[in-house]
C-alpha cells in the first residue's frame, strides 16, 4: 500500500521517455539441452558506472525443467493510471514469467531484492487450461482492469488460441477473454489501442505447428498465421479481421504507437513465400474501419548453398527472418531483428506511412556470423532476436535464440546464448564494446527492463 | 437541532468527493486530452454528475427506508458498521470495473459514475449527516420511538440535500479538470504524475470517521 503512486507509473509517453536509466536487465533464459536442469530468470547489472556492468547478478531457478521460459511481463505499469480503473496503490513489483513449453505460469515478486526475485506462486497448465481452456501462454501486457496473457493454442496442442486475464491482485486466471472471436483460430502476439478500446491480435501456429519446429510442408502451403484480428476491447468481440494474403507467413510482432491518440501500429512478418523476405505492416484507422499496409520490406540475401542449413539449401538464400520489433517510447524510431541475416535495423517512423531506414548494425547470422566488437575475429552464432529498448530510447538490448526448436532448425551449430546492448544517438547505433554477456549453458530471450521499457507499459494520457 | 452546518457538511463532502480522482475528474480531463477539447470536459461531467446523484439518492433512499422499520439507534448502528466495514474493505482489496474503456458516450459515462459512487460509498457517507440533522425549518415533530427522523425528512429536502452535495461535487471536478487540462497546455502532465496520491486509502479512512461520526452525533 503506497501513498504516492508507483515512481515508475507514467501517465503519458512524453513524461515516461524521461524516466531515470535502467540499473537492471531482467532476461528470460532458457536450458536448451534437456538435462532436468531448470530454467531461470536472471538479472544482469546494466549500470555503466557499475563494477559488474554487463554481467548476471542474479538468479532465480524455475521449481521445474523443461518451461522454456520465453516472454514475461510485469503485474502493473502506467496503466494503471487509466481514470476508468485508477488504482494508483498498484505497485510493479511483480513479474509474471510463463514457461511457453510447459503452460506453467511463475509470479515472481523483486520487491524485497530485486536482484534475487522470490517466488510467490506457480499456476499449473492443469489448473491454466481449467480455467481458460488455453495453454502455451505467451506475451503478457499489463492492462488497466487486469494482466492479460495471450495463449497459442489448447491443450491438446490445436487451436483456438486467444487471450485470457489474470486478476491483478490474486493472480488467479480468470477465463477465456473473447466472447465473440469471428475469424480468428491462431494466437501469439496481441497489442492494444487503450484510447480506442481497441485490441489487436497476430496470428504464428498452432502449438502442434510450432513445438517440433516450422513444419516445411504447412509453410509452403501457407497454413501458418497471415492476419491480424481487432477486437473491441470492452465488449471483447472480433470487428474485424485484416488478412494479409497466405504469402504472408507468420504476423508476429505487434507494436502500437504508444500515444494513445494515435491509431496505428507495426506489425512484423517473419517471412514472404514468394522471396523469402520479411516485412513490416502498418495498422491504421481510416474512418470506422481498420487498415494495414507493407510499409518496410527486408529482402533476402543470396548465399552459398553449402553455407546454409538443410532447411534453407534449397533456396539458395538467407531469409532476414524478422523476428522481433520495438517501438521507442516516443513513437519516432523503429527496431527491427533479422535473425536469420544477424542485422539490426533502425528506422525513423516519425512519417509511420513513410517509414526512413536510419541505420543497421550486424551481429552474428547465418552465414555472416559478424563478431561482436568485444570478441574481434570469433565467429558468432544466432543473431540479434528479441530487442528491448530503454524508454529514454537510448539504450537497445539484444539476445540471440528464438525457440529452442527453431533455434536448431536455422542454426543446427547450436546458439551460444548471449546479449549485446547498442547505444543510440542522434549520429545512429553503435555496439556497446563494453558489453557482451555469455549466458553459457542457457540462452537468453526476453529482456525487460527495471521501472519499465518501450513495450512494457500502455498510457491512457497523451 | 437545527441549523446551517449540515448544508456545509454536504458542501464540504461535495468538494471532497469531487477530488476524488476516481469520482470523475480525471475521467473527464482524459476524455479533453484525448479529444484535445476543453469542452469535452464539461461535456463528461454532466453524465457523471448524473451517475453520482443517482447513486447517492438511492443509497440515501434505502437508509431511509430501512429507517422507518427501525428504532434510531439501531439505524445508527447500522449504518456505522456499514460504513466500518466498507472502510476496512477498500483498505484490504479493491476491485476493478469491468468493462470500462476511454470510448464512452452520454450513458457510459452515468453507469460508471454510478458504479464508482456506489461502490466507494459515497452515499452512505452522507447518510451520518442526515441522521444527525434534519434540515434546517424543514423537519417535522420527530419521534425516535417509532423509527429514526431520516425517515421523516421531507422528500424534497432530501432531493436539495442531494442536488447541493452534487452540485458541489460538479464544481470543484470541474475546476479540478480544467485546471490540469491548463497545465498540461503549458507543461505536459509533470502536475498529475506529482500530486497523484492514493486517494482510495484517504477514502477508506474517510468512510469510518463517517462511521464515526453516525456513532456520536
Amino acid at each position: 500500500m503506497l501513498w504516492k503512486a508507483d515512481p515508475t507509473f507514467y501517465p503519458s509517453p512524453k513524461l515516461a521517455a524521461q524516466a531515470p536509466q535502467e540499473k537492471l536487465a531482467y532476461v528470460a533464459a532458457f536450458n536448451p539441452k534437456g538435462d532436468g536442469r531448470p530454467d531461470a530468470l536472471l538479472v544482469v547489472d546494466v549500470d555503466p558506472s557499475s563494477s559488474t556492468y554487463g554481467q548476471i547478478v542474479g538468479r532465480t531457478n524455475m521449481p521445474n525443467a523443461g518451461d522454456e521460459l520465453h516472454h514475461f511481463g510485469w503485474n502493473a505499469c502506467s496503466s494503471a493510471l487509466c481514470p476508468y480503473a485508477a488504482h494508483p496503490h498498484l505497485e510493479r513489483r511483480y513479474l509474471i514469467v510463463p514457461g511457453l513449453r510447459s503452460s506453467r505460469i511463475h509470479i515472481l515478486d523483486t520487491k524485497e531484492d530485486p536482484r534475487q526475485p522470490k517466488i510467490v506462486k506457480v499456476i499449473e497448465p492443469e489448473e491454466l487450461a481449467r480455467r481458460t481452456g488455453y495453454s502455451r501462454p505467451h506475451t503478457i501486457h499489463c492492462g488497466p482492469d487486469g494482466i492479460y496473457m495471450s495463449a497459442l493454442g489448447a491443450p491438446d496442442g490445436e487451436g483456438p488460441g486467444g487471450i485470457f486475464a489474470l486478476d491483478h491482485y490474486t493472480f488467479e486466471p480468470l477465463g477465456q477473454w473473447e466472447v465473440e472471436r469471428g475469424k480468428q483460430y491462431l494466437g501469439y502476439d496481441f497489442a492494444w489501442h487503450l484510447g480506442y478500446d481497441i485490441a489487436v491480435t497476430s496470428e504464428w501456429g498452432t502449438p502442434r505447428m510450432v513445438e517440433s519446429g516450422v513444419i516445411p510442408e504447412e509453410l509452403l502451403a501457407g497454413k501458418y498465421g497471415h492476419s491480424l484480428h481487432f477486437f473491441d476491447l470492452r465488449k471483447r468481440r472480433c470487428i474485424q479481421t485484416i488478412d494479409f494474403g497466405a504469402e504472408y507467413q507468420m504476423v508476429l510482432e505487434l507494436r502500437p504507437a504508444h500515444d494513445p491518440t494515435k491509431a496505428y501500429g507495426f506489425a512484423g512478418v517473419v517471412v514472404s513465400l514468394k522471396d523469402l523476405s520479411s516485412s513490416i505492416w502498418l495498422w491504421f484507422k481510416n474512418g470506422d474501419e481498420w487498415e494495414a499496409k507493407k510499409v518496410i520490406e527486408i529482402p533476402a540475401e543470396p548465399a552459398d548453398a553449402a553455407l546454409l542449413p538443410p532447411i534453407l539449401k534449397g533456396f539458395g538464400a538467407v531469409p532476414p527472418l524478422l523476428t522481433d520489433l520495438n517501438l521507442s517510447v516516443d513513437d519516432q524510431r523503429l527496431y527491427a531483428s533479422c535473425w536469420g541475416t544477424g542485422e539490426t535495423l533502425q528506422y525513423d517512423v516519425s512519417d509511420p506511412h513513410n517509414p526512413k531506414l536510419l541505420g543497421s548494425i550486424h551481429l552474428g547470422g547465418i552465414v555472416r556470423k559478424t563478431p561482436h566488437p568485444a570478441r574481434p575475429g570469433e565467429a558468432l552464432n544466432g543473431g540479434p532476436q528479441m530487442v528491448e529498448l530503454s524508454r529514454d530510447g537510448k539504450r537497445v538490448y539484444f539476445t540471440n535464440s528464438l525457440y529452442a526448436a527453431w533455434d536448431q532448425q536455422f542454426y543446427p551449430d547450436g546458439i551460444d546464448g548471449w546479449m549485446v546492448k547498442v547505444d543510440v544517438s542522434p549520429e545512429g547505433m553503435t555496439l556497446d564494446p563494453k558489453f557482451f554477456l555469455e549466458f553459457g549453458d542457457l540462452r537468453g530471450h526476453q529482456v525487460r527492463l527495471e521501472g519499465g521499457d518501450a513495450s512494457s507499459d500502455s498510457y491512457c494520457y497523451p | 437541532m437545527s441549523g446551517s452546518w449540515p448544508w456545509g457538511v454536504l458542501i464540504f463532502l461535495g468538494a471532497y468527493h469531487g477530488l476524488n480522482p476516481g469520482m470523475g475528474w480525471l475521467f473527464a480531463l482524459s476524455l479533453g486530452l484525448q479529444q484535445r477539447s476543453r469542452t469535452a470536459i464539461l461535456r463528461a461531467l454532466i453524465p457523471i454528475a448524473i451517475g453520482h446523484a443517482v447513486a447517492v439518492s438511492l443509497t440515501l433512499a434505502a437508509v431511509g427506508l430501512v429507517g422507518a422499520k427501525l428504532p434510531h439507534q439501531a439505524l445508527k448502528f447500522l449504518v456505522a458498521g456499514i460504513l466500518f466495514a466498507l472502510g476496512l474493505y477498500r483498505i484490504s482489496r479493491s476491485r476493478h470495473p469491468r468493462g470500462a474503456g476511454m470510448r464512452v458516450g452520454f450513458r457510459d459515462l452515468a453507469v460508471w459514475s454510478f458504479l464508482m459512487a456506489s461502490a466507494h460509498g459515497a452515499g452512505l457517507m452522507l447518510a451520518p449527516v442526515l441522521l444527525a440533522h434534519p434540515m434546517q425549518g424543514m423537519h417535522h415533530a420527530m419521534d425516535s420511538a417509532t423509527g429514526s427522523n431520516l425517515a421523516e425528512i421531507a422528500i424534497s429536502v432530501l432531493a436539495l440535500a442531494v442536488l447541493v452535495h452534487t452540485l458541489s461535487l460538479i464544481l470543484v471536478a470541474g475546476a479540478t479538470a480544467t485546471l490540469f487540462y491548463q497545465f498540461y497546455e503549458r507543461w505536459g502532465l509533470g502536475l498529475l504524475r506529482h500530486t497523484w496520491f492514493n486517494f482510495d486509502l484517504l477514502w477508506a479512512l474517510a468512510l469510518m470517521i463517517a462511521g464515526l461520526a453516525a456513532l456520536i452525533i
